[in-house]
């Protein structure tokens, strides 16, 4: 199969779908010429012009307000916020808005929209520009939260986001836009809420998403020529969350270790915590172990940075630890 | 007010006349507890609305506000419908999950008031967006108040909307409070309509105790918006007769102030009058009008009273689907 970057399927899945449905369209800062801070639009501008890929001020209320306002008159607004930090200045539009409007009118309205956006650390761009901030969606009723981790999930998840009838909150990771993976030239969709096992194993259950995912299948590679197995879970999306495939996996480890590159305080890895006991608990021969991000803001300097999220022996010891 | 027919005059003292008196009985059921939670009634601003929705055509949109019942009633909102969602029963716009701040009408092409102040100024951008897309001609009227006029969404949605030429009217009614303060001491130049030339955007003042000032101001610039020039800001000067909601007794503003308003500048008394004196109606013709439109909140009570509550098992299952 041909191997693209990550951007590239992003690309493709808009192309797609700007195709297929002429009420599709982009907006956001510095998608036009520059073609999105990550270039994952780049030429578009050119192909669809500028009603189509509408390039806008830096007002992220703006923004996200225009994209409700086009989905609640029959377009599909895919709009970027261009760090996921940035949309704390749109929390109001997110929050109190779209996620909220079709239950306020009693289902009389919907918000078929995506918010697309990037988070994370890595890249020495320090605490503004670095958090994870998934939890905050994850924790608002009405929003859906997709994290793809490969090229292959990014494509056919954001195709599934813009066919959605709902908002979606559609969190890419800005380490990995350059990373190839394979996707194949025919079409497909990936539904939401159905978790991929990355690599099935028998020993420990390894749930993690985004970035950390691929840390996750590094240590479990390594953990392998220890005669260690662990299953990799990825949930791709969080909202809604493939709860029976992790508990099957537990069942079938018996083990959990959560990954994520959030603050670990009120963190999604948390409430997966709580589901497993509540499931699963039955099934644990071990207390599950949540390998997360330090309680603290992202900081400039390398070593600190990268002190402050979980690095692949992190990973490793935590396994060990539980065996 | 040559070009405005007799029939149209009798149209908007009909509607100025429904919204009083549907305002004035949502009071009465607030009192009797039958309505709760907030209700903020738009009592002595309602020629601001009719002028305005007078000068749409059934396709165009409005979006409104925390105080919107009288924008939805001139856009032709169902009495029936209305009342029972502040009865908070299932047959109300919302089934009873909205109240007072969230009622939406898609074939009205009413958007939805907000709970927000200023939530609804970036969903103009979004409406005006598609209606440009879409080039058919259509406009969107965003209500917003003094309140909002100091909020950031406000400079965010006219720049956007000035930038991208957008068919959207904004109409600012200064009503002098947003909640207890006074748009003189809380608006810097104390002149929202002259923040227009800061968008290189029409911005004028209109009497909002006028309705045909109001008609011809929107008139205006609907017109400008239609013909692709984009958004203009009309500051209509207006005037909240009760407190910001049924138990405020208003103590904030100076004595005799609303008293003097009530006297002079009530659009529906100086309407009436107004017609009366031109010959357009008789005051048996008013009475009549007004019989008919308490009988029309009779039934809307009724229908009210005698819809069933939203069944607690419908709503647990949808909330269960939308995990």
């Amino acid at each position: 199969m041909r191997e693209i970057e990550y951007r590239e399927a992003i690309k493709e899945a808009c192309i797609e779908e700007m195709d297929r449905n002429p009420k599709v369209f982009l907006l956001g800062e510095d998608i036009g010429v520059y073609g999105g801070a990550f270039r994952a639009y780049k030429g578009l501008l050119e192909k669809y012009g500028p009603e189509r890929v509408v390039n806008t001020p830096i007002s992220e209320q703006a923004i996200l307000g225009g994209a409700i306002g086009a989905a609640l008159t029959g377009y599909r607004p895919v709009a970027e916020i261009m760090f996921v930090d940035f949309c704390t200045l749109a929390m109001d539009q997110i929050v109190n808005q779209a996620a909220k409007i079709n239950f306020m009118t009693g289902d009389a309205l919907h918000v078929p929209m995506v918010l697309r956006t990037q988070g994370g650390s890595g890249t020495g761009i320090a605490a503004q520009h670095s958090q994870s901030l998934e939890s905050w969606f994850y924790h608002i009723p009405g929003l859906k939260v997709v994290m793809p981790a490969t090229p292959y999930d990014v494509k056919g998840l954001l195709k599934t986001a813009i066919r959605d009838n709902d908002p979606v909150i559609f969190i890419e990771h800005k380490t990995i836009y350059l990373n190839k993976g394979p996707v194949p030239e025919e079409e497909y969709t990936i539904p939401f809420g159905v978790a991929d096992i990355k690599r099935e194993g028998s020993d420990v259950t390894i749930f993690a998403y985004s970035a950390m995912l691929l840390k996750a299948l590094a240590a479990a590679e390594e953990l392998a020529r220890e005669g260690i197995s662990c299953e990799v879970i990825d949930p791709r999306t969080l909202v809604p969350l493939d709860t029976d495939a992790l508990i099957n996996s537990v069942k079938k480890t018996n083990k959990l270790i959560v990954v994520s590159e959030a603050v670990e305080r009120g963190s999604v890895a948390s409430d997966i915590l709580a589901i497993v006991n509540d499931k699963a608990f039955d099934f644990l021969d071990a207390p599950v172990k949540r390998v997360c991000g330090l309680n603290s803001a992202i900081p400039y300097n390398s070593k600190l940075e990268k002190a402050c999220v979980p690095t692949k022996e992190n990973i490793m010891q935590a396994v060990k630890g539980m065996l | 007010m040559g070009k405005i027919s007799k029939e149209m005059q009798i149209e908007m003292l009909k509607k100025i006349t429904e919204i009083r008196r549907f305002e004035e009985r949502t009071v009465q059921y607030y009192q009797k507890s039958k309505i709760w939670g907030y209700l903020h009634p738009y009592i002595g601003e309602e020629a601001v609305a009719v002028g305005a929705c007078m000068a749409l055509k059934k396709e165009d949109y409005i979006i409104s506000t925390h105080r919107g019942h009288g924008h939805a009633i001139a856009k032709g909102a169902d009495f029936n419908k209305m009342m029972a969602e502040l009865f908070g029963k299932s047959t109300g716009y919302c089934k009873g999950r909205g109240g007072s701040m969230h009622i939406a009408d898609t074939e009205l092409g009413m958007l939805g008031a907000n709970g927000i102040v200023g939530g609804g100024l970036p969903i103009s951008v979004g409406a005006g967006l598609s209606c440009k897309m879409e080039k058919k001609g259509r406009v969107i009227i965003c209500f917003f108040g003094d309140g909002a006029a100091n909020n950031g969404v406000f400079h965010e949605a006219l720049n956007m909307s000035a930038v991208f030429k957008l068919p959207v009217i904004y109409i600012c009614e200064n009503n002098l409070y947003a909640i207890s303060m006074c748009a003189r001491e809380s608006v810097a130049g104390n002149d929202i309509a002259a923040r227009a030339k800061g968008y290189g955007i029409p911005g004028y003042k209109a009497d909002g105790s006028d309705v045909i000032a109001m008609y011809e101001a929107v008139e205006k610039a609907v017109d400008y918006a239609r013909k692709g020039n984009g958004p203009s800001l009309i500051e209509a000067e207006t005037y909240r007769f009760l407190g910001h909601h049924p138990n405020d007794p208003a103590l904030y503003r100076p004595k005799g102030e609303a008293e003097d308003e009530k006297k002079n500048r009530d659009c529906l008394k100086n309407f009436k009058e107004k017609l009366i004196e031109d010959k357009v109606i008789t005051e048996e013709q008013f009475s009549e009008m007004e019989k008919e439109i308490e009988k029309r909140i009779d039934a809307a009570v009724e229908f009210a009273e005698n819809s069933p509550e939203p069944e607690l098992d419908k709503f647990l299952e949808r909330v269960a689907i939308n995990q």
